[in-house]
């Protein structure tokens, strides 16, 4: 188990303008695999990512990590929604993670195209980064974030606007990445790929956490009306 | 339109053999500029990336004084740099009125404020774009900054050119402050300003012709050496 876990949210809140985006939270994370978040629309997914991953600022409330949260920010990466491609070639943005780090440029760049080869971008390592497809973009920032070997990988919706191909691809990487014993926690709307590959699963609804549990249990017999309404695809608010 | 012709026929003869003051003066003219958009890139394009990723108390106060500097008048930063630097200024000792660094400092006070304000824009543009992933990978505030003036490096080069446009056609206070002296301190400007005072307008437009030329030329090839216009690659 990785020395992050568990994590431990209490009354985490954030505020914008005086609104509450999201909270109170209460949530204790533990073990492996993946934990995915599942909710509707303005539910606050993004911003519990972003919260979870320090990236959002707390208004109230506690965050804890298993070590100090310097080192666990360091364990952490996070692939968002829309892939932020530096304005690089394929190769030098999947070394960048390891050459902020002080790995030698020649190192990281032969690790980098590894990972390149590893999610099929090999064949494009000098073309410019802004100019590749949708799906090769979030591949790009898959191995970006994954060259690091981090330990909890955050995801963003990280198949929005994919085709199915696109989608099974991302999904491999990360399937090897949780074996590889890299702890994910993603957001989606996909109820498909929420069951492919959530081991735990947190449903959330106006900002805060309405049901959370092993995802076989959440899927087979949710225990609110609002998560079974949610999983037959009923609109809920 | 006469003397057009003339200015014209009188500068491809000037740069066809060669006129040893004319290489002199351009040379003067290029070296001091480029001297002085050297130091300017070096001040203002860091100060720019500061700009755009630390936020402090009069962060947007010394961006609207940036913007407003656009517009320095040359005379007046001229003026400036020659009380500064004259015997009795505070910097009178090092003695350096009337020599092509003082022409320098000038041209960067002027200059500064351009480039740090046309950087400044592209590279807050660009860590709109960067901030989320660049903050969720802990990188430290240089790491920031470098990694910005790298991947705007284009842009960047445009600020400098803009400065250099600016520097190689100033006249105003480099005049001021080194004096226009023959093989000393004269450079294309001034040397235009003097022909045009003594009634010599083609050889005046001459020196213009050159001076367009060199300036020009100078663009093109930063653009050629750069390869701004390769696509698809970095």
């Amino acid at each position: 188990m990785s020395d992050l876990f568990p994590l431990t949210v209490r009354g985490a809140t954030t505020r914008r303008r005086g609104k509450v985006l999201v909270g109170p939270v209460d949530l204790t994370l533990s073990g492996n695999g993946a934990c995915v978040v599942i909710g509707p629309n303005g539910s606050g997914k993004t911003t519990l990512l972003r919260l979870l991953h320090g990236a959002a600022r707390l208004s109230s409330g506690t965050i804890d990590w298993a070590c100090p949260m310097a080192k666990a920010r360091r364990a952490q990466a996070f692939v968002f929604q829309r892939p932020v491609m530096l304005r690089r070639s394929v190769l030098d943005n999947i070394a960048y993670p390891l050459i902020i780090r002080g790995t030698s440029r020649a190192q990281a760049r032969a690790q980098a195209r590894d990972w390149a080869e590893r999610v099929g971008l090999g064949d494009m390592l000098d073309r410019a980064a802004p100019v590749l497809s949708g799906g090769e973009q979030q591949k790009l920032a898959l191995a970006r974030a994954l060259i690091g070997q981090p330990k909890l990988l955050f995801l963003d919706e990280p198949c929005t606007a994919l085709d199915g191909s696109a989608m099974r691809e991302i999904e491999q990487i990360l399937t090897d990445a949780k074996a590889a014993g890299t702890r994910l926690i993603l957001s989606t709307h996909d109820m498909g790929q929420a069951r492919r590959l959530a081991d735990q699963v947190v449903f959330l609804l106006r900002g805060q956490v309405h049901e959370s549990g092993p995802a076989a249990e959440f899927f087979e017999t949710p225990r609110t009306e609002q998560a079974r309404a949610f999983l037959k695809g009923d609109i809920v608010e | 339109m006469t003397d057009l012709w003339d200015g014209l026929a009188q500068a491809l003869w000037l740069v066809a053999t060669f006129d040893p003051e004319l290489v002199e003066i351009a040379a003067r003219s290029l070296r001091v500029t480029l001297s002085a958009l050297v130091v300017a890139s070096a001040i203002a394009m860091p100060l720019a990336a500061l700009l755009a990723v630390r936020r402090f108390r009069w962060r947007r106060v010394i961006i609207a004084i940036l913007n407003a500097l656009m517009g320095l008048p040359p005379v007046v930063v001229g003026l400036v740099v020659y009380v500064m630097l004259s015997r009795a200024g505070p910097f009178g000792v090092l003695g350096l009125l009337f020599t092509p660094t003082a022409m320098i400092i000038a041209q960067v006070i002027i200059i500064v404020p351009l480039i740090a304000s046309i950087a400044h824009q592209s590279l807050r543009d660009l860590w709109q774009d960067y901030h989320d992933l660049l903050i969720s990978m802990n990188v430290t505030q240089w790491q920031k900054i470098r990694t910005l003036l790298w991947d705007t490096r284009r842009a960047l080069l445009t600020a400098a050119l803009a400065g250099f446009g600016r520097a190689i056609g100033e006249v105003g206070a480099i005049m001021i402050v080194g004096g226009n002296i023959d093989h000393a301190t004269r450079v294309l400007t001034t040397a235009i300003a003097l022909e045009t005072g003594k009634g010599d307008f083609a050889l005046a437009l001459a020196l213009g012709f050159v001076l367009i030329g060199l300036a020009v030329a100078v663009n093109l090839a930063i653009h050629w050496l750069s390869r701004t216009e390769r696509e698809g690659r970095w």
